[in-house]
C-alpha cells in the first residue's frame, strides 16, 4: 500500500452521527464513564434534527390529562398500521415524558401552558395534544440543548481532568466510510476529515450508528446532502440486517413553488392550527379521503371539523390531520385527477382561517420561510404544497431494549432514523424526536456496558484499513469515469420515478435493472480535484451507500404485495393481514442484496387488549383474531 | 398566488455573471463564471449548479436550504448572508454577483472557513446550571418569562454576527479575549432563564467574554437572519449596571421590563480587568491593546514594565445622533447617565498596572 498518513484514536464508544440520537447516545456513554467520540459529517449542531419543526411527542398529559402512555402506544401502532415492533413502541410511549423533562434540566425552554408546564400541541395521528414544542423550531431547541449539555460535560471534565476533551470529543466534518471488524466483533471505524481529506481511524469496541436517513436518493426531498444512507450501508457491510426498507414517508406538504425550494417542508402544525387543504376548484377535499379505519376519529363535515379546534372532546378531528401517508395519497390523487395547482401541488390555506397576527405568532418560522424564500405572505395567500420524500421508516434491525444490531455482528448499536421497527410502516409526526431521545439513551447506555464486559479489546485488521484507504482514494485516481453529480441525478430519477410514492410491479422490476446498471457506473465514478474539502469526491464516496440502500428499498417494495403506510402498490391497493405478520429483512451477500421474510414479534396480551376488537379486525388475520377472542374470554 | 409565478417558472433560465473566490489558506482569487439562473432561485442553487457543471470541487457548506441550520453563511456582494436565503431576484439582471468566504475566519477552501473559534467560545461559556431542588418534570415557568430567553435560543449559529463584528473582523489579536455577539446572547439567555441557578452571568460576560469591547454599533443585529435583537435585547441589558438604584429611573424601569421580580445585579469590577478596549471604527482603525485588553498575554507583558510600543485605549466615542448631539431623552437612552469618555467599563482609580504612558508620537511610523 502507498504511504498514507492515518491519524489513530482510541475510544471506548464511537458514536457516528451528531443529531438528536447521536448526541443523546454520547451523553449516556459519557455519563457511564466511557471515553466517547462523536462523529459528524457537518459542523456540530447542523445535523438534520435541527430542521424538525413541529415537536416531540410525549404523553405528559399537560394539556389533556386523559393522555397517557397507553394512548400514545395505541396511536403509534395505529399510525404504523400494526407493523411496528410493539416493544419499541411500548418503550417509546413509556419513556418519552422522562426524556423530555430531562431536557429541561439541560436548559431547554419549551413553550408553556398557563399553569407553567410544558405546552403540548395537536399533530396528525395523535389523539390528544401531545407534542412538546418551541414555536416551530423544536428540532433546533432539541439539538442545541443536547449540544450544550455536552459542552457542560466537557466543562466538568476540564475542571476535573484539565482537558475539555478528556472524555468526550467531537469530530466535526468527518465522514466514516467503513466499519472495521475483528471477526464478528466491531473493532473500529475508518473515515476522512472533510476539511483536509486526511484519513482517520478510530479503534473502539462499540459503535453506535445514528446517521439518520436516506432521502437524498429522491429528487423531491426535504432531506439534506447528509442523508445518503451511510449508516444503513455501513451496517449492511458489517453483517447487520435492515428491516422495513420499503417504507418511506412522503411528507404531504412540501413546498412545490418556487422550483428551487421544491421539497422544503411546511410543518404539519399549519394544519394542526387550522390550515386546510383545497384543490384548484377551491374544494376542501380531504373529507373524500377518510379511510374506514379512521371514520370514528375523523369528522365527515366541515362544521364538526371546525368545531374541533375549540372543543376537541366533543367533536371528531378535521381530516387534514389524518396520518401523513393518507394525506400524501389524497394530494397525489387530486393532482392526478387534474385538480392540482400549476406547479403540481394543492393549496394549503391558513390565511382565510386565522387573523394575520395570530398566524405570525403561532407559526413564526413558517411565516418567515415563505416570506424570505418564496416571497409569499402566508397570512394573505395560500401556500402551494405537495408530497416530498421525508423520512425512512426502515433501518437497522435492532434489539428493542438495547439497540444492538441483529445479524452477524457484535458491538454495533443503532438509534434514531437509521434504526428500523419503531415506526412500523408509517411514522407519526413528532414521534421521531422522542424516538431519538429514548433510543439514543438506550443505545448509548448499552454500548457502554457492552464495552465494559468485553474481556479483550478487538483488534483492527491492517488489511481492512488498507482496503478502506484504496476504496476512498479510487475516485480521485480515476479520470475516465462519470461525474458523481450526473450519477446522483440519474439515481434520483430512477428512485423518484419508479420507486416513488405510488409503485407498480413493472416499474419496480425496471428500477432494479437500472440500479444494476448504475452500480457498474458508480463503481467507475471519478472525482476531479484534490482531497481538501472536495464535495465532488465526498459525493462520489457517498454514492455507493445510496445505491445499496436504494436496492434494498426497490427489492422490498417489489416483494411486498400490498399497500400499507409508506408503501403503496397500485397493483395491490389493499392492506393484507397476512403481510402484516411479515418483516422483510435485507442483508448483504457479497455485494448483492438478499431479502428474507421474518415473522413479526407477537404483541403481549396486556398490550393487544388495549385495542378494541373492531379496530383489530381491520388489521389481523382470522387466526390472530381467534387468539385475541380467547384471551379476552379468559380475562372476563 | 401561484398562477403567474408558476408559469414563469417554466421559462428557461437566463445567464448571469458570478465571481466566486476560489483558493485556500495559501491564497486565491475571484474567478468568473457564467451560469444559468432560473426564476425563484437563490444563490445556493446557483452554487449547486456550478458544482454539477463547471466547478465540481467548489467547496461550500449547506444543509437545510431553508434558513434553519446556519451552515451556508458567506459574503455576497460584500454582505454577510445565508446563501440559501438570498434570492437571485434581489439582484439586477445585469449585476455581477460576487461571492466570497466569511472574512473574519481563516479560509479552508473556497467558500468554507474555519469557524472553530466559535465552538471554542461556546465551550468556554458556562453552561446552564439547573436549580438544585427542582426535580425533572417539576419545572414550572410562565410563557412570558421564557420568551425573552427563547428569542436568543432562535440562534441558528450561522456566525454572521461574529463575522461582521468589527472587534474581531480585522483584529485577529482580539479574538482571544472577545467571545462575540453570539455568545453575549448566550450569556444573556442564561441570565434571563427563569430557573438558572448561576447568578453572575453579567459579571462573567464583562470579565471573561470581553463584553466591554462592544461599543454597540449594532452591526450584529443588522445581519442576524433570525432577526434576534442582539444589541437591544441582549447586549445592552447585560451591560446595564447600577450606579445608584434609588435615583435612577432607568434602572427602576429596567428592572420592571427586563427581569420580573428580580433586582438587577450590581456590577462588580473584576480586579483582572478594567479599561475597555474600544474599537476603533471611529478612530481610523488604531486599536488598543494591553491597557484595555482582557488578553492574558498582553496583561503578562504589561506586568513586566512599561512597554513603549503599547497603544493606549482610545476613549469610546460618544453615542451621538445624526446631528452630532447626545440623545436628549434619558428614558430612551440605554445608559443611566452620559457615557464616560473613558469607556463604560472603566472605573477609577485605575489599577496601577494598567496605568500607561503613551508617547505622543506612538502612532507615527518608526524611524
Ligand atoms: C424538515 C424536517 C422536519 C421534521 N420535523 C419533525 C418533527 O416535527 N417531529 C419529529 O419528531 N421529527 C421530525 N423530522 C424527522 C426528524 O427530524 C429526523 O428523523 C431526526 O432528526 C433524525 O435524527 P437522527 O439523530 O437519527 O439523525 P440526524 O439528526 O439526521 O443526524 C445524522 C447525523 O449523522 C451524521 N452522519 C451521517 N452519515 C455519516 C457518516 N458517514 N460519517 C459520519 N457522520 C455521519 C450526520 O452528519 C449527522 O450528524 C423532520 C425531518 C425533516 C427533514
Ligand atoms: S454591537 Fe457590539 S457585538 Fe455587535 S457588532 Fe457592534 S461591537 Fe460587535
Ligand atoms: S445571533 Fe443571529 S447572526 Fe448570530 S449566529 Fe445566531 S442566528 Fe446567526
Ligand atoms: S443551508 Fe441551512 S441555513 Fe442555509
Amino acid at each position: 500500500m502507498t504511504e498514507t498518513r492515518i491519524e489513530r484514536h482510541h475510544y471506548d464508544v464511537v458514536v457516528i452521527g451528531a443529531g438528536g440520537a447521536g448526541l443523546r447516545a454520547a451523553i449516556e456513554a459519557r455519563l457511564a464513564g466511557k471515553k466517547t467520540a462523536i462523529i459528524s459529517k457537518s459542523l456540530f449542531g447542523k445535523a438534520h434534527t435541527v430542521m424538525a419543526e413541529g415537536g416531540a411527542a410525549a404523553a405528559m398529559g399537560n394539556v389533556n390529562s386523559r393522555d397517557n402512555w397507553q394512548v400514545h402506544f395505541r396511536d403509534t401502532m395505529r399510525g404504523g398500521k400494526f407493523l411496528n415492533n410493539f416493544r419499541m413502541a411500548e418503550l417509546h410511549a413509556k419513556e418519552s415524558p422522562q426524556r423530555i423533562w430531562e431536557l429541561e434540566t439541560y436548559g431547554a425552554l419549551f413553550d408553556r401552558t398557563k399553569d407553567g408546564k410544558i405546552s403540548q400541541r395537536n399533530f396528525g395521528g395523535h389523539e390528544y395534544p401531545r407534542l412538546a414544542h418551541v414555536g416551530d423550531r423544536t428540532g433546533l431547541e432539541l439539538i442545541r440543548t443536547l449540544q450544550q449539555k455536552i459542552v457542560s460535560l466537557q466543562q466538568e471534565d476540564k475542571r476535573d481532568l484539565g482537558d475539555y476533551e478528556a472524555r468526550i470529543k467531537i469530530f466535526a466534518e468527518t465522514t466514516i466510510t467503513e466499519l472495521l471488524l475483528d471477526g464478528e466483533r466491531v473493532a473500529g471505524a475508518f473515515g476522512y476529515y472533510r476539511e483536509s481529506g486526511e484519513f482517520i481511524l478510530f479503534e473502539a469496541p462499540a459503535v453506535v450508528l445514528a446517521t439518520g436517513g436516506v432521502g437524498r436518493s429522491y429528487k423531491v426531498t426535504s432531506n439534506s446532502w447528509e442523508y445518503t444512507g451511510d449508516g444503513h450501508a455501513l451496517a449492511l457491510r458489517a453483517g447487520a440486517t435492515l428491516i422495513n426498507m420499503e417504507f418511506l414517508q412522503f411528507h404531504p406538504t412540501g413546498m412545490v413553488w418556487p422550483v428551487s425550494v421544491k421539497g422544503i417542508l411546511v410543518t404539519e402544525s399549519v394544519r394542526g392550527d387550522g390550515g386546510v387543504l383545497k384543490n384548484s376548484d377551491g374544494k376542501r377535499f380531504m373529507f373524500d379521503y377518510v379511510p374506514d379505519v379512521f371514520r370514528k376519529q375523523y369528522a365527515d363535515n366541515e362544521e364538526e371539523a371546525d368545531r374541533w379546534y375549540k372543543d376537541p372532546d366533543n367533536n371528531r378531528r378535521p381530516p387534514e390531520l389524518l396520518p401523513r401517508d393518507e394525506v400524501a395519497r389524497a394530494i397525489n390523487s387530486e393532482v392526478k385527477a387534474g385538480r392540482g395547482t400549476p406547479a403540481g401541488g394543492v393549496y394549503l390555506d391558513i390565511a382565510s382561517r386565522l387573523p394575520a397576527e395570530e398566524i405570525r405568532r403561532r407559526l413564526p418560522s413558517m411565516y418567515h420561510q415563505f416570506k424570505e424564500l418564496a416571497d409569499v405572505d402566508i397570512t394573505r395567500e395560500p401556500m402551494e404544497v405537495g408530497p416530498t420524500c421525508h423520512y425512512v421508516m426502515g433501518g437497522v434491525e435492532v434489539d428493542p431494549d438495547s439497540g444492538a444490531a441483529f445479524g452477524a455482528v457484535r458491538g454495533l448499536f443503532a438509534a434514531g432514523e437509521v434504526s428500523g421497527g419503531m415506526h412500523g410502516s408509517n411514522r407519526l409526526g413528532g414521534n421521531s424526536l422522542s424516538d431519538l431521545l429514548v433510543f439514543g439513551k438506550r443505545a448509548g447506555g448499552h454500548a457502554a456496558s457492552y464495552a465494559d464486559q468485553l474481556t479483550s479489546r478487538p483488534k483492527v485488521p491492517v488489511a481492512a484499513v488498507e482496503t478502506a484507504v484504496e476504496t476512498a482514494l479510487a475516485p480521485l485516481q480515476r479520470d475516465t469515469g462519470e461525474s458523481p453529480y450526473t450519477l446522483q441525478q440519474d439515481l434520483q430519477a430512477v428512485m423518484g420515478d419508479l420507486v416513488g410514492i405510488i409503485r407498480r410491479e413493472g416499474e419496480l422490476v425496471d428500477a432494479l435493472g437500472r440500479l444494476a446498471e448504475l452500480r457498474e457506473r458508480v463503481a467507475k465514478v471519478s472525482a476531479a480535484g484534490g482531497r481538501r474539502y472536495n464535495p465532488g469526491w465526498h459525493l462520489a464516496l457517498d454514492l455507493r451507500n445510496m445505491l445499496v440502500v436504494s436496492e434494498c428499498t426497490a427489492k422490498a417494495a417489489l416483494e411486498r404485495q400490498e399497500s400499507r403506510g409508506g408503501h403503496t402498490r397500485e397493483d395491490h391497493p389493499a392492506m393484507d393481514p397476512k403481510w402484516r405478520r411479515v418483516n422483510l429483512v435485507c442483508s448483504l451477500d457479497g455485494d448483492t442484496v438478499r431479502l428474507t421474510h421474518k415473522p413479526l414479534p407477537k404483541m403481549r396480551g396486556e398490550l393487544i387488549s388495549l385495542f378494541d376488537r373492531a379496530e383489530l379486525s381491520k388489521y389481523l388475520t382470522d387466526e390472530e383474531l381467534a387468539e385475541f377472542d380467547a384471551l379476552a374470554q379468559k380475562e372476563s | 398566488m401561484g398562477e403567474q409565478k408558476s408559469q414563469a417558472a417554466g421559462k428557461p433560465g437566463a445567464k448571469r455573471q458570478f465571481r466566486i473566490w476560489r483558493g485556500d489558506e495559501t491564497g486565491g482569487d475571484l474567478q468568473d463564471y457564467t451560469v444559468e439562473v432560473n426564476e425563484g432561485e437563490v444563490v445556493l442553487d446557483v452554487i449547486h449548479r456550478l458544482q454539477a457543471t463547471d466547478a465540481p470541487d467548489l467547496a461550500c457548506r449547506w444543509n437545510c436550504k431553508a434558513g434553519k441550520c446556519g451552515s451556508c453563511s458567506m459574503e455576497i456582494n460584500g454582505k454577510p448572508r445565508l446563501s440559501c436565503m438570498t434570492r437571485m431576484s434581489t439582484f439586477e439582471e445585469t449585476e455581477t454577483v460576487t461571492v466570497t468566504p466569511l472574512r473574519t475566519f481563516p479560509v479552508i477552501r473556497d467558500l468554507v472557513t474555519d469557524v472553530s473559534f466559535n465552538y471554542e467560545k461556546a465551550r468556554e461559556t458556562p453552561a446552564f446550571a439547573p436549580p438544585a431542588d427542582v426535580a425533572p418534570g417539576d419545572y414550572r415557568m410562565q410563557q412570558v418569562d421564557v420568551e425573552r430567553s427563547q428569542e436568543f435560543r432562535k440562534c441558528i449559529e450561522c456566525f454572521l454576527c461574529q463575522n461582521v463584528c468589527h472587534v474581531i473582523r480585522d483584529h485577529e489579536e482580539n479574538k482571544q479575549a472577545f467571545s462575540g455577539p453570539r455568545f453575549f446572547i448566550r450569556a444573556a439567555e442564561l441570565d434571563m432563564h427563569p430557573l438558572d441557578a448561576k447568578t453572575d452571568r453579567k459579571e462573567y460576560a464583562q470579565a471573561e467574554q470581553g463584553l466591554g469591547f462592544c461599543n454597540i454599533t449594532k452591526c450584529c443585529t443588522e445581519v442576524c437572519p433570525e432577526h434576534i435583537k442582539i444589541t437591544d435585547n441582549g447586549i445592552i441589558p447585560m451591560k446595564e449596571r447600577v450606579v445608584d438604584r434609588r435615583y435612577d429611573p432607568l434602572v427602576w424601569l429596567g428592572s420592571k421590563i427586563f427581569r420580573r421580580g428580580q433586582v438587577p445585579q450590581t456590577f462588580v469590577t473584576s480586579a483582572q480587568q478594567s479599561g475597555a478596549a474600544h474599537s476603533a471604527a471611529a478612530h481610523g482603525g488604531v486599536h488598543s491593546h494591553a491597557g484595555g485588553s482582557h488578553d492574558p498575554r498582553h496583561e503578562a507583558e504589561a506586568q513586566k514594565g512599561v512597554n513603549w510600543h503599547r497603544q493606549v485605549p482610545h476613549p469610546t466615542a460618544a453615542p451621538v445622533d445624526a446631528n452630532g448631539r447626545l440623545p436628549l431623552t434619558e428614558l430612551t437612552f440605554d445608559r443611566a447617565a452620559a457615557p464616560s469618555p473613558f469607556g463604560d467599563d472603566v472605573t477609577f482609580p485605575l489599577p496601577p498596572e494598567h496605568l500607561n504612558f503613551a508617547h505622543p508620537s506612538q502612532d507615527e511610523p518608526k524611524h
